[in-house]
């Protein structure tokens, strides 16, 4: 299910249930032919970056996150999921981060 | 044409293109086997996530009696220099040192050995010294080995390209082509250039580290050197330096078991890798290296869980080998085969489940 939501310039769409989502976690959302991978935190913060390496095009959730760091499943590369800063190679090139919000126990990840 | 030149044309093995520039390499990239999707196993993701925990307890252990066997196997070898005492000594330094830094470089340098990302640094950096593999240069081509495993044209680290080099195989049991090959590039690093191979998989942002550390690399060597000339003894470069070429024999031995023979050009790593069954000892040498299927096919999980891995996917796999011996009663006749006809390669057998899911 897809819903829409405009905050002033943002357009919020929906991801998924909050508690689809485990803490420390990550999951795939593919929205009109974009791919994005959206993060709990252990602490219970939700973000969003986007879906795939920029080393080389994997989907970075099926990768291993531990704290705020997201690791490339294929190569080990490493982003920061809050900044979306490449932190350790191969991954050199930065990741474009989203916002997300949690409403009425839905994760809404901010495009647009 | 005459029939002799026709009988030569047949006879010659057909080579293939395995640089990254070439021919292949295009080819490759032309018909999507660059960068391409693999198969991979159906693990639950639960479990995923519990086998990709870092932990730095086992690779600290681990990492602990691999130097602490270093300095007593070369304390020993040092006390005893001069007399035939001191050559069992050498022996199993030279393991350690010139075989079993292979697997640590490898597992450090996929920043899984040990939660802490320094420690994987730290240890990358010392094991890629004593392997004489330029730390940068070879972080870079593993992570292609990764993507295009066994893809001709694409995969830098091919070690048996077809018609196999037999020759320069067992040569490298003492690492008397490889060795002379990493120090050529050191010293080719060390005056500020590159290969066009390893431009084409290096950013050129990382190149000036790979110059950077072939410098200090030098620096390293020409000390050892330089003590050895001083003391008027060859003692300090059987200590470092030279094990790198006479304890390399069973790195290579554990290697070639990895791929060779296998198929080129498939986007499955249970048709072009193998697992193989080890005793504990060679598994701590390895750092289970032996489940290499695994390995390739989930490169997050860390050594210490891949026994946990194999069990989990080994439904969807070809049996593994039951050791070592095994393993080459298959490779030997292959790599003979492919001298003569380089199409040839072994076919993994899938399980019957496997393929029809």
């Amino acid at each position: 299910m897809i819903s829409k939501e405009n905050d002033t310039m943002t357009q919020w769409i929906d991801v998924c249930a909050a508690d689809a989502l485990e803490p420390d976690d990550v999951i795939r959302f593919d929205h009109e032919g974009q791919t994005f991978a959206v993060y709990r935190t252990s602490d219970d913060a939700y973000c969003a970056t986007d879906g795939l390496c920029t080393h080389e095009q994997v989907h970075l959730a099926d990768g291993y996150l531990e704290g705020r760091i997201i690791e490339c499943p294929k190569h080990n590369g490493r982003f920061d999921i809050m900044t979306g800063a490449a932190k350790g190679a191969p991954a050199c090139i930065d990741l474009a981060t989203y916002p997300v919000k949690v409403a009425d126990e839905r994760v809404l990840i901010g495009l647009g | 044409m005459t029939p002799a030149t026709t009988t030569m044309t047949r006879d010659r093995p057909h080579r293939r293109d395995y640089g990254l520039t070439g021919a292949d390499a295009r080819r490759a990239e032309a018909t999507g086997l660059a960068n391409a999707k693999w198969f991979s196993a159906n693990v639950p993701r639960a479990a995923l996530k519990s086998m990709m925990q870092r932990r730095n307890g086992p690779a600290l252990r681990d990492t602990a009696i691999w130097l602490a066997a270093l300095a007593a196997s070369g304390g020993l070898a040092a006390w005893f220099w001069g007399s035939a005492w001191s050559i069992p000594f050498f022996g199993v330094y030279g393991v350690l040192y010139g075989s079993a830094s292979d697997s640590r470089w490898h597992e450090c340098g996929h920043g899984t050995a040990f939660r802490t990302r320094r420690l994987n640094d730290i240890v990358y950096n010392i094991a890629s010294f004593m392997i004489l593999r330029e730390p940068t240069v070879w972080r870079w081509s593993h992570a292609r080995h990764h993507t295009d495993t066994i893809i001709v044209g694409r995969d830098p680290e091919i070690l048996a390209p077809r018609p196999p080099d037999l020759l320069g195989i067992t040569l490298n049991l003492f690492a008397l082509k490889a060795g002379p090959k990493a120090i050529a590039h050191i010293l080719l690093h060390a005056t500020g250039c590159l290969t066009a191979d390893e431009k084409s998989f290096i950013p050129a942002t990382e190149q000036p580290k790979v110059i950077r550390t072939a410098r200090i690399w030098l620096g390293l060597f020409g000390a050892v050197i330089a003590l050895a000339l001083a003391t008027r003894s060859f003692l300090p470069l059987m200590l470092v330096g030279l094990p790198t070429f006479y304890g390399a024999w069973l790195q290579l031995i554990f290697g070639v078991t990895q791929h060779s023979g296998l198929a080129e050009d498939v986007l499955d790593h249970r048709l072009n890798s193998r697992t193989i069954h080890m005793n504990p000892v060679f598994r701590f040498i390895y750092w289970n290296m032996n489940y290499h299927v695994e390995h390739h096919m989930f490169p997050l999980v860390p050594y210490h869980a891949l026994p946990q891995l194999h069990a989990a996917i080994g439904a969807e796999c070809p049996p593994p080998y039951p050791g070592l011996l095994a393993a080459y009663r298959e490779i030997v006749p292959a790599l003979i085969r492919q001298r003569r006809d380089p199409t040839w390669h072994i076919k993994r057998r899938l399980p019957q489940r496997a393929v029809e899911a």
